[in-house]
């Protein structure tokens, strides 16, 4: 044991700060859970405040303003499944058949551009292309003599912006994961294929398709595993006063609650149900996946 | 039609809908420049596209002439450039001993990590956590509690497996100590993921949003994306109001917006394509291991 450490006590001493970290602003955060039981207010502290039990989720329960949230979430998170899922699929097989290298690099570099472009910029480029005022959709409308729509004060265009505005910001960055798929695929495949006489679309039906199931289908359990979690920033920036019908989701009414109005506990409510709910979201769509594709994606 | 002419009118429209969806994807930053360097005239009469009329610099000028817009950037530059150093410094720390199968409680160890990649305390304890830390309107509420992504850990530990033991073996036969080894073989050899997980990291750093307006409410702390929310906002709101009639009042200029968007973007636009030859292969390799 004492020679073991001599060897290896350098490694330990490497892993210190690391599961410090871990320890501190990954597991702290869990004592604070509790707050969600009590009666919080930052003068008295976590352990100073009172229990109350689960008055605050009776109280949680019977807000109007939960459900349409949490409606929000799912409904969003939906709709981006049926639009945001196929799209990198349908431009991963395109980019796989295209042979001119030059072209396929620089759309590639082009398309991943969006996705590292931080959601405060897309909703300002958002304003700028679908904006009422000199938008340039509008713009382009209204030299078609088609009146200006309210791409993102009326609450069912704005559903629509807010998709297409998921589509561009990720598609391109989705093909990462299919092109390395196709890249695993047994080049004599192909090669057989055409002596045999198949042409593109008879190849990309019974090679590429079937290659890329495994992947699309463990990605699809992943989105399932995920519809109840939201990100802040694009339901946050990309809504309004105007659409807030449409786009208070769970994150942002956890920050509208909690940090905004100060109800702490309410708060701390909400993002448990969220934790607690997405956690079995994501534990079923493991088991799912495990029976499916023989691959576990824990 | 034979093999080979349909084998051209795919290609053909396979290109031509390749150029449409890049031209997609291009148009709305096309858009932004456009009118950032567009006087405002033909901006308000619905005239700018893709490109410039009327090409001015003045917005530009404005941007630049602002202090606080240049204090914003400035910090949010030393901000990424402490997060990136820190988090690599960290990732690091953390995955050179979690590659060593042999680490007595690495089982542990990658338990403790794994598992914070599937729940978490919410935002709000996360709060509490970092008011009672005192790290309210300081820089080490932005740093501190994103040091390490789980994720990014899993990238470099899966790549540190890879590199073949007999290298680091030879080493330490020479006589390397782990840290020796580290230092001088195993890092210049993952220099490709280390640069790619870098970028990452900045790129998150400098996109940050949500933790920026949690944290900081002092404006000499405001990173150049909650600064620009709020110019952002404004234009919200007076797109709003001009639906209800009223006509630009106090206006900013939709050039000085755009311009500001820009701006933002540009530091971005620099370091992507340098980097950009790496990600693919790291991503690739996470993706599968991971």
């Amino acid at each position: 044991m004492a020679t073991y450490l001599r060897r290896f006590w350098q490694l330990y001493a490497l892993l210190v700060l690391p599961l410090a970290y871990f320890i501190v602003f990954k597991y702290g955060p869990l004592y604070g859970i509790q707050i969600a039981f009590k009666d919080f207010n930052f003068f008295q502290g976590i352990s100073g405040s009172k229990w109350i039990g689960f008055d605050a989720f009776k109280e949680v329960f019977g807000m109007r303003d939960f459900y349409i949230t949490l409606r929000n979430t799912l409904m969003l998170n939906f709709f981006d499944l049926l639009v945001s899922f196929p799209a990198p699929l349908f431009l991963a097989i395109m980019l796989f058949e295209l042979n001119v290298v030059w072209f396929k690099k620089l759309s590639q570099t082009i398309l991943y551009l969006p996705h590292f472009i931080s959601w405060v910029i897309i909703g300002g480029i958002a304003l700028q292309v679908f904006g009422t005022q000199s938008g340039m959709i509008n713009n382009l409308l209204a030299s078609l003599g088609v009146d200006s729509i309210p791409f993102m004060t009326d609450k069912n265009y704005w559903l629509v912006t807010y998709l297409l505005v998921g589509v561009w910001q990720s598609a391109g960055w989705g093909t990462i994961i299919y092109l390395a798929a196709l890249t695993g695929i047994n080049k004599e495949l192909f090669e057989a294929a055409e002596v045999d006489g198949a042409g593109r679309m008879k190849r990309i039906w019974h090679i590429t398709l079937p290659g890329l199931k495994t992947t699309t289908v463990t990605l699809l359990i992943i989105q399932l595993g995920n519809m109840i979690t939201i990100s802040f920033d694009r339901p946050f920036i990309m809504g309004n006063a105007a659409v807030s019908d449409y786009s208070d989701v769970l994150s942002t009414f956890v920050y509208r609650v909690g940090l905004q109005s100060g109800q702490y506990t309410l708060a701390a409510v909400v993002g448990l149900f969220q934790a607690v709910v997405a956690l079995v979201f994501i534990l079923g769509a493991n088991y799912a996946s495990k029976k499916m594709t023989d691959e576990s994606i824990l | 039609m034979n093999v080979h002419t349909a084998n051209r009118l795919f290609n053909t429209v396979n290109v031509i809908l390749l150029v449409i969806s890049v031209l997609l994807c291009l148009a709305p930053f096309l858009n932004i420049i456009a009118v950032s360097l567009s006087s405002s005239a033909p901006i308000m009469s619905g005239k700018v596209y893709l490109f410039p009329v009327d090409f001015t610099l003045d917005a530009y000028y404005q941007v630049y002439s602002d202090p606080s817009m240049i204090h914003s950037l400035g910090f949010t530059v030393l901000l990424t450039v402490v997060f990136t150093v820190s988090c690599i410094l960290m990732t690091i720390a953390a995955a050179y001993p979690l590659s060593k199968r042999n680490l007595k409680g690495r089982k542990i160890f990658m338990f403790i990590i794994v598992l914070t990649m599937f729940f978490s305390g919410g935002i709000i304890p996360e709060y509490i956590l970092v008011r009672s830390l005192h790290l309210l309107n300081t820089m080490g509420a932005l740093i501190l509690p994103g040091l390490i992504s789980p994720f990014y850990l899993i990238i470099l530990i899966s790549f540190f497996n890879n590199i073949p033991s007999s290298l680091e073996e030879s080493a330490e036969i020479d006589g390397c100590s782990h840290f020796r080894t580290l230092v001088s073989i195993v890092i210049p050899l993952s220099m490709p993921v280390i640069a790619t997980l870098s970028l990452f990291y900045a790129v998150g750093r400098w996109n940050g949003f949500q933790d920026t307006l949690m944290y900081i409410t002092s404006p000499e702390l405001y990173p150049l994306q909650l600064k620009l929310y709020q110019l952002i906002q404004n234009n919200m709101i007076t797109d709003l109001t001009q639906m209800e009639g009223s006509q630009q009042q106090t206006m900013m200029p939709e050039s000085l917006k755009a311009a500001s968007v820009v701006f933002a973007t540009v530091p971005i636009l620099i370091v992507y394509p340098w980097l950009q030859r790496y990600f693919v292969n790291s991503v690739m390799l996470g993706a599968v291991k991971g």
